[in-house]
């Protein structure tokens, strides 16, 4: 299979307009995926899949991911003369990074048996704008999946056939894997609490 | 009547019950119980019914595709709370009288899954429970061992007086409430006339 570069190049010749970008992977698996701008995300996907020396005919997993909103802080050592003096100084600057959240398709070629091709979605926010464009049109195997990631993480995919909770009922309102959920407390009788849970339950029991 | 007596006549080949030993023995020998499984546990329920094990030696082999024909309602496996109004109707709809068994770690108390946000922790929050059976899951022989435990309970079960069994105590409830769906979590999250946990002292 070609290398990600190539495939990025050949897909930005091909799909004029789209934005792509490598992201590293700094575990030692090292396995780099593609991140794509959702305007163009739809014809991207169609190209992996028709383009003939990729063929991505099958998303085998469709995973959601939380990042929280985070602060970045730098500290840069700059010399600066005071009193006549050159001494260093140190420059904090906090850098707040806005969370998102992310859908991640791992692709893969049943016809010229190759693959993964990492492809990720991010949203603009991860409150009032967690809108990304379905794949679904594309691989019909990830519909259950955008499902559950609608479910689980709260990304409303447009274009989406059917929409629904996949596990939790139609009421529920929360979504269970974001990393600020906070799970009901119904510790009431916990016979061999411990960390956490001891805490809830001597919540619960005060 | 007295037990002597009743020997005594029995070795003049003359056989002596009473209606109570008689209604409960029927009772006891005829469980059927209603044909689900959650899990895995299931799976165990389903192998207890087999020749291996053969369920069948006590009665309870049939296996009821309806509650309405069921006496009894194995919980076999996990319940989540999306699952627990639909296994507490389900109950309701059986007829009195009616037995459960809370099968495995994970319909006792919510087992791996209790810290959990969408597992119920223990079906005995919602119906009364008559036998419960730890394990994860639990081997045939355990479930064999909670149904003569139940056999042995309606036994003993006197059919007058103030511990008569449900079913023969009209202000009883034969029926309890499903809960509903929530926007966090079920409600209620257990039935108080059902379920009163033990209060454990926690340190500190």
């Amino acid at each position: 299979m070609e290398t990600l570069e190539q495939i990025k190049s050949r897909v930005e010749a091909s799909v004029p307009g789209a934005r792509l970008e490598i992201i590293a992977n700094g575990s030692p698996s090292a396995q780099r995926s593609l991140h794509v701008d959702n305007e163009h995300a739809l014809a991207v996907a169609s190209f992996l899949r028709e383009d003939s020396a990729l063929r991505l005919d099958y998303a085998s997993n469709v995973t959601g991911v939380d990042w929280l909103d985070s602060v970045v802080k730098e500290t840069v050592k700059t010399k600066q003369i005071i009193d006549g003096l050159e001494r260093e100084i140190e420059q904090t600057t906090e850098l707040k990074k806005p969370g998102y959240l992310e859908a991640v398709y791992h692709l893969y070629s049943m016809e010229l048996k190759h693959g993964p091709v990492i492809l990720r979605l991010r949203t603009a926010n991860r409150t009032d704008q967690a809108l990304l464009p379905s794949l679904t049109s594309v691989w019909r195997g990830a519909e259950f999946q955008e499902r559950e990631i609608f479910d689980l993480y709260g990304i409303v995919f447009d274009g989406h056939p059917d929409l629904r909770r996949i596990l939790m009922w139609e009421e529920f309102k929360d979504h269970p894997m974001r990393k600020d959920y906070v799970e009901p407390d119904d510790y009431e009788y916990e016979p061999t609490a411990h960390d956490e849970v001891l805490e809830k339950a001597r919540k619960q029991s005060a | 009547m007295d037990v002597g007596l009743r020997s005594e006549l029995s070795k003049q080949g003359v056989f002596t019950t009473t209606l109570e030993d008689l209604y409960n023995w029927g009772r006891k020998n005829s469980l059927w119980p209603l044909g689900f499984g959650l899990a895995c546990c299931a799976i165990e329920m389903i192998a207890t019914s087999m020749a291996r094990y053969d369920l069948a030696r006590f009665g309870a082999e049939v296996f009821r595709p309806s509650p309405r024909q069921a006496d009894l309602m194995i919980v076999a496996g996990t319940v989540t709370k999306k699952m627990a109004p639909q296994v507490v109707r389900l109950y309701n709809q059986m007829p009195e009288p009616k037995y459960v068994i809370a099968m495995g770690a994970c319909a006792i108390s919510g087992g791996p899954f209790k810290q959990g946000y969408n597992v119920l922790k223990g079906i005995d929050r919602y119906i009364p429970v008559d036998v419960h059976i730890p394990g994860c899951p639990p081997r045939p022989e355990a479930l064999l061992h909670a149904l003569m435990t139940l056999q042995e309970k309606i036994a003993a079960q006197s059919l007058t007086g103030p511990d008569r069994p449900r079913h023969l105590q009209p202000e009883a409830p034969s029926e309890f409430p499903v809960p509903e769906y929530g926007d966090h979590d079920l409600i209620p999250r257990s039935n108080p006339e059902v379920w009163h946990p033990p209060v454990l002292p926690h340190e500190g």
